[in-house]
């Protein structure tokens, strides 16, 4: 017996890989964890599927908690929302499905065709995550198609609010066109350029012209095309009176071209056509380079894309699809195993074990009684439970969140970078050296002047400068993603380095997620341990998988009597004895509401043994984090919670004046704005849907999870819990990256001087320009990626 | 000498073309994916006769 258990134990499910803790399921000699992992085996088999599982091991993922139904999608606004295209037969939709992770996944999804012939074609973009799939609409219906793909354990994440798909939409700017342009015709205009470097000779001066001309045919479309956007964006900015860096770069571009022309057509010089297509060239390049995207992240979601699209509304005693916009007061909805909670709501019918991690970080589910409200965004977990809508979806506690203005203020105007502060006092310089040039030179010589004008010009086109931003941004950025840790875009680095103050959430944030602990000192006896053990292991509630964590494996006896009763606890009777573990109501038949903590009482043979409590554990690293007060860092800590963690938390953040219990998501959000009255800059660090106005509001906003594929509320940047103690490293880093711009700024301002004594008296060779400016680009991108490196090896973060 | 106007017409006709079926492959969605094929060359083409599960 003992023996067996022990195999059965060990035995992973052949479909996902968990462990298997019954024998219930077993198909082809094949042991599997739950029933929907042996029916996704079951339906791949009976489809000649099987290959699925030959490329990896265990390539499914759990299956044990679902319950879904798909109705909503037979209503015909849904539909029409959801689906690309459709003509009289061909249908074609784009969805998300969160669980492609391995080739196995790859292979399955685009051989849906085999399983049902009308589905024409399936694609799988692996990066992002999605499927595209084309089928004929009269023959299989949108939500045939998702049940298909659920029963074979890829269940679509479906949501009108749909910001993966939208932020992966092809680019409209076409950067990459303007980079080929750009570089064919530098390409042409470099080689075109040679000969004339080189000298040509007195006798092949029908060839000088030839080569001027064409190579002013190649800068058109560089200045028309490929630049076109920098002249926009000067204008654009001029019309609002800011002087940004596009202005000069503008200019510079402008000055080029018309001084080429007329130097090629009028002077019969070579002109600078050269060193304007590379210019431009460089300049897109610098622009691709500071765009990373990242395609399974989303940094703009919101509760929207966290709800369902529809909710089953009672009419009649009679079940009816209804989406979420026309939920309305007084509605009654029924919410299944594993949905979620549209809407705060009066609970009617059933038992309510509510699951609030998404909104809170608490990973254990809370337990409701009739005719309590339970607000919006918790998960039931078990039965299907009858509410009673009491506020419509956007005016529930939680989503009236997002009716506040930090969701619809823009918060990029209110930090200048570095670049656009100085790129004001570059601009005006230089156009007081450029005019000062030309006013100099003209009473001895107009066109001296007119040239020493357009040379300024040329020679302080701030092509280094623009350039020493994104790439040593680009560079931080990917340090970062190296270490789990993924920024929205470059700005957030330098708003991070402006950072002085710290806020945090607590649960989930700096308490570990999947990693309670159980702190009980029950003085047991090996059998007592043995009977605890071998009635929670047959539990799928987190609190009995916990026990059994903590009581270490062991063997398991047989179990006469077995009852879960959901919210309460078990009943067990093993070997004559009766034990009961459960919570108060179970054991005292009262119930003693404890919060925030859960405690599990234990009765053997109506003998009370004690109790067990979860006690959370913190994030590695806590301490190093803590540790920023002594730099020059607030700490705060805002939390949800009642405060009986306080003296564990105050060991670590020094006094207690920091550390502030019982918020709303709204106190939050109105914290970070007082700090911010007070001149701080905020990092809010934060990870459910609790803290998204705090995320928002906040200088930096950082959602940490333990599963980047996950939800996470929108945010500037999102961590992975496992770099949660790289964080003092990073705002180093971040501030060593600001660093580095400043001082390649130094040195591209030495190369612009170094050229504008040239300009200014009026002798600027083509040539000279040529080389200056590639030189200068060159030494500045690659200054900063070897700087940037070395402070990244010096906060050990490569 | 005169056969190098010829030759310059040459060489940016073909850059030309290489230009254009660039600008074709990136409308037509080519560089849209980069990453799944290749794990899709990785995976057996269906064996009809193949009995294995």
């Amino acid at each position: 017996m003992m023996i067996i258990s022990e195999t059965i134990n060990k035995t992973q499910c052949y479909h996902c890989g968990d462990d298997c803790l019954s024998t219930n399921y077993i198909v082809d000699n094949k042991t599997f964890c739950c029933f929907g992992c042996k029916s996704v085996y079951q339906v791949l088999s009976v489809n000649k599927l099987g290959n699925y599982y030959s490329y990896n091991d265990h390539p499914g993922t759990n299956r044990a908690n679902t319950d879904t139904r798909f109705d909503y999608l037979n209503e015909p606004d849904v539909i029409a929302e959801l689906i690309d295209y459709r003509d009289d037969n061909i249908s074609m939709i784009t969805l998300y499905i969160p669980q492609i992770h391995c080739s196995s996944c790859l292979w399955l999804l685009e051989q849906l065709h085999k399983m049902n012939l009308a589905i024409h074609y399936s694609r799988v973009d692996f990066l992002k995550k999605q499927l595209n799939v084309r089928f004929d609409h009269h023959k299989i219906n949108l939500q045939q198609l998702v049940e298909l793909l659920y029963n074979i354990g890829y269940e679509p994440a479906i949501s009108l609010h749909d910001v993966i798909k939208k932020q992966n939409a092809p680019n409209k700017d076409k950067l990459i066109q303007k980079i080929a342009v750009a570089g064919f015709c530098f390409g042409n205009v470099m080689l075109l350029s040679f000969p004339e470097y080189f000298g040509i000779s007195v006798y092949e001066q029908s060839f000088r012209h030839f080569f001027g001309w064409l190579n002013i045919l190649f800068s058109l479309p560089v200045v028309f095309y490929s630049g076109r956007d920098y002249f926009i964006s000067a204008w654009h900015n001029l019309k609002n009176r800011v002087l940004n860096i596009d202005f000069p770069l503008a200019l510079g571009i402008g000055v080029l071209f018309i001084r080429s022309v007329v130097d090629v057509f009028i002077n019969n010089d070579p002109g600078f056509t050269d060193t304007l297509c590379g210019l431009v060239f460089f300049l897109l390049i610098g622009k691709f380079i500071q765009k990373k995207t990242y395609y399974h992240l989303s940094f703009e979601r919101d509760y929207r894309s966290f709800f369902p699209v529809a909710v089953n509304v009672l009419v009649d005693g009679a079940e009816k699809p209804v989406s979420l916009s026309q939920l309305n007061t007084g509605k009654r909805i029924i919410i299944r195993n594993n949905e979620i909670i549209p809407a705060d709501a009066i609970l009617l019918k059933g038992n309510a074990i509510v699951d609030f991690s998404f909104v809170t970080g608490e990973t254990l589910p809370v337990s409701k009684t009739l005719g309590e409200i339970i607000y919006a965004g918790g998960r039931q977990t078990g039965e299907a439970i009858e509410l009673e809508v009491v506020k419509s979806v956007s005016q529930s506690y939680l989503t009236q969140l997002w009716n506040n203005e930090a969701f619809t203020r823009d918060k990029d105007n209110s930090n200048q970078t570095f670049n656009e502060k100085i790129s004001k006092y570059f601009s005006i310089i230089l156009l007081v050296i450029a005019f000062g040039a030309l006013f100099f030179w003209v009473p001895f010589d107009y066109k001296r002047g007119l040239a020493a004008f357009t040379s300024v010009l040329i020679v302080a086109c701030p092509c280094a400068l623009a350039l020493s931003t994104p790439f040593t941004m680009a560079a931080a950025l990917s340090i970062f993603d190296r270490n789990l840790f993924y920024l929205k875009n470059t700005r957030v680095v330098e708003q991070l380095a402006s950072v002085d103050t710290i806020v945090m959430d607590k649960t989930g944030t700096i308490t570990n997620n999947n990693n309670n602990a159980i702190n009980g000192s029950i003085e047991m006896t090996a059998l007592q341990q043995q009977l605890i053990y071998s009635a929670c292991s047959n539990s799928l509630h987190p609190l009995s998988k916990l026990i059994c964590k903590h009581l270490n494996e062991m063997p398991k006896l047989t179990i006469d009597k077995y009852e879960e009763i959901p919210g309460k606890g078990i009943i067990a009777t093993i070997g004559g004895h009766k034990i009961l573990v459960g919570n108060s109501s179970l054991v005292f038949a009262q119930f003693q509401q404890t919060q925030g903590v859960s405690i599990v009482h234990i009765l053997i043979d109506d003998n009370y043994l004690g109790y067990f409590t979860t006690q959370h554990t913190f994030r590695t690293g806590l301490r190093d984090v803590a540790k920023l007060s002594a730099r020059h860092y607030d700490l705060f800590l805002l939390s949800g919670d009642q405060d009986h963690e306080k003296k564990s938390l105050m060991r670590l953040f020094g006094s207690d004046s920091n550390l502030l219990f019982n918020q709303s998501p709204q106190d939050k959000l109105d914290f970070i704005q007082n700090l911010q009255t007070q001149n701080h800059k905020v990092m809010m660090i934060g990870d459910g849907l609790n803290d998204s106005g705090a995320l928002k509001q906040s200088n930096v906003g950082i959602a940490i999870t333990d599963d980047v594929n996950n939800f996470s509320p929108g945010s500037d940047a999102i961590l992975d819990g496992r770099s949660f103690k790289k964080i003092p490293a990073f705002l180093g880093f971040s501030k060593d990256a600001v660093k580095v711009i400043h001082i390649s700024f130094l040195i591209s301002l030495m190369y612009n001087l170094a050229g504008l004594s040239y300009a200014v008296t009026g002798n600027l060779s083509p040539l000279f320009a040529a080389i200056l400016m590639p030189v200068s680009t060159v030494t500045v991108i690659s200054f900063t990626s070897i700087a940037t490196h070395l402070f990244a090896r010096k906060r050990k973060l490569i | 000498m005169s056969i190098l106007y010829f030759l310059i017409g040459c060489s940016v006709v073909l850059a030309l073309i290489f230009l254009c079926a660039f600008f074709w492959a990136q409308r037509s969605g080519q560089n849209d994916d980069l990453y799944t094929p290749s794990i899709r060359i990785l995976l057996d083409d269906d064996d009809e006769n193949d009995t294995e599960k």
